[in-house]
């Protein structure tokens, strides 16, 4: 109870003690910044001559025009077939290769050849793959299914791969101790475990894909992004502000549908 | 019957778990293996149905050699013994009836698997033994719904649907309060004495196992160091056998009967 009133000091440790490695943090920060300033060609000129131009774009997107609507609706309902089909095809064959993927599923060389896809898969942006599939196979909406089943690969593959991984493996061993082969013990004590996430990754991909389908447009996937592209080419500013507005709110609504969904799932 | 002899277990270079383990099970006789924790019981029992490889050693049931059975051999022979875990390892999201079939995976075949579609003596004799488990009512109700005792009742039930040559039951009734417990050993002893069935069955708690078998043999270090009738199983032998186990593990069986009343009245 005698503890001495006496005020002591204290103050919130520093994140990186070491001084020396804080410091030379900070001061490498701040000459990467101002070197990187200094040599990127930013033209003042240009930048200052934006600025009508923006105003000049934005005045001529307002009022939106929907005028040239089944131009639209077209695209748009491209752009849904594209998604559609791009998840369908990617979420089967996530189901195959996430089993590759698993490290509790799979034999060695077949783990490694599974988490080299997944990783391909995953490395590139949707509009990097996008371009070399508009490359390979031309303008239109195949390039698109093609790039979004990879993006689907790329992301339903890792996160079920990692649900397979978490599995309890004491319903696998019950099954497989009645003397069940590897595909019945798949399908009687894998599945059922997995099946909630498969069903909530496939509804968040069909919402993703349906995102990304109006960007790969953009490059020449097909779909909305491509008549997006195509107004801004021939500044219809007010039938691109159009699309803009469409594109937004079916992302809003698949939302909505999918988020509900995916609550709902038991 | 089964004859098991040398058996010797070792989890990678340590030192053996199971040493030169002998132990002969006649038909029709339920036997208990006790043994403070870490004595090799688990593996012992999964060594028979080979989730677990044995070492070295030999596993006879009815005249087959269990070790090194390969793929279909192996499916085969595990379908002969049926096995009951302490953490039920029923498939949560399946139902009653399904976790009960999925004793019969080894016997139908993979499509019949897939849908469902088990013979019509296979549903009958699930109804036969869920009615004398006392499930039948739950049949439709998804695993999970059930309760510690319902659930166990469940995997003794599919571990029969198996019509086993033997039983494994590796610590059944650990996980229940002791009440439920006694019933579900009531149930194994009646319905293994009516299909006349040998049952080798781990138990943490020496009063059940006086209680409900005939045949008591104790585990300490991977060897046996008692084997003999109830009544013979005095102080001096239990001392024998929990030697060197930590002082208070001969009284875990009481302290968890305990900690599961607890559990229940929460
Ligand atoms: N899969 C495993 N890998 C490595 N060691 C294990 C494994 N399973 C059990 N063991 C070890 O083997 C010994 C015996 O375990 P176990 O057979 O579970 O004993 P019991 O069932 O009598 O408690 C313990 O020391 C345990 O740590
Ligand atoms: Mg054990």
């Amino acid at each position: 109870m005698s503890m001495a009133t006496q005020s002591r000091r204290w103050r919130k440790p520093p994140f990186i003690e070491n001084p020396w490695l804080r410091y030379a943090l900070i001061i490498g920060a701040v000459v990467y910044f101002v070197w990187a300033l200094s040599t990127l060609p930013f033209d003042w000129q240009r930048i200052m001559e934006g600025f009508p131009r923006a105003a000049r774009i934005f005045g001529g997107a307002f009022p939106p025009s929907f005028a040239r609507g089944e131009l639209l609706i077209e695209g748009f309902l491209e752009s849904l077939k594209i998604a559609i089909i791009a998840t369908a095809l990617g979420v089967s064959l996530s189901v195959m290769i996430a089993f590759m993927a698993a490290r509790n599923m799979a034999i060695m060389p077949v783990y490694l050849l599974g988490r080299a896809i997944v990783i391909v898969a995953r490395s590139f942006h949707p509009v990097i793959v996008a371009i070399l599939f508009v490359k390979a196979v031309g303008f239109g909406p195949l390039a698109g299914i093609l790039t979004l089943t990879v993006y689907s690969i790329g992301f339903v593959g890792k996160l079920l791969a990692e649900r397979i991984e978490e599995i309890d493996w004491g319903q696998v061993e019950a099954v497989r101790a009645a003397g069940a082969g590897y595909f019945k013990v798949l399908f009687f004590a894998v599945f059922p475990q997995i099946m909630p996430r498969q069903i909530g990754l496939g509804i968040y991909q069909l919402d993703s894909n349906l995102r990304a389908s109006a960007v790969v447009g953009i490059v020449g996937a097909g779909g909305i992004g491509s008549t997006l592209m195509n107004a801004f080419g021939r500044y219809d500013y007010d039938f691109a502000f159009a699309i803009l507005i469409v594109i937004v709110a079916a992302i809003l609504v698949a939302e909505g549908i999918s988020g509900r969904i995916r609550k709902h799932l038991w | 019957m089964l004859r098991i002899s040398k058996l010797t277990k070792r989890y990678g270079g340590d030192q053996p778990v199971l040493k030169e383990l002998d132990l002969g099970v006649s038909e029709r006789s339920m036997v208990a293996i006790i043994g403070a924790s870490g004595a090799g019981k688990s593996t012992l029992l999964r060594c028979i149905n080979r989730l677990v490889e044995p070492t070295s050693g030999s596993i006879q049931l009815n005249d087959t050699e269990l070790t090194g059975l390969r793929g279909r051999e192996l499916r085969h022979a595990r379908r002969r013994i049926g096995m009951i875990f302490q953490g039920f390892n029923l498939v949560d999201r399946l139902t009653v009836m399904e976790n009960v079939l999925s004793g019969r995976l080894g016997y139908v075949n993979f499509w019949r698997a897939l849908t469902r579609r088990f013979p019509q003596d296979d549903i009958d004799h699930a109804f036969y033994l869920m009615e004398r488990a006392g499930i039948a009512h739950y049949a439709n109700k998804r695993a999970d719904e059930l309760s510690g005792g319902e659930r166990q009742r469940v995997g003794v039930v599919r571990a029969l649907m198996q019509r086993p040559e033997i039983l494994l039951a590796d610590e059944p009734t650990a996980s229940l309060d002791p009440k439920t417990s006694e019933q579900v050993m009531a149930l194994l002893r009646n319905l293994s004495d009516e299909l006349s069935l040998p049952v080798l069955i781990n138990i943490h708690n020496v009063h059940e196992a006086c209680e409900f078998t005939e045949r008591i043999v104790g585990m300490r270090h991977g060897r046996i160091v008692f084997d003999g009738k109830p009544g013979e199983l005095t102080r001096a032998a239990q001392d024998e056998i929990y030697a060197g186990a930590p002082a208070d593990e001969r009284e875990a069986a009481k302290e968890h009967a305990e900690g599961a009343v607890r559990a229940a009245a929460q």
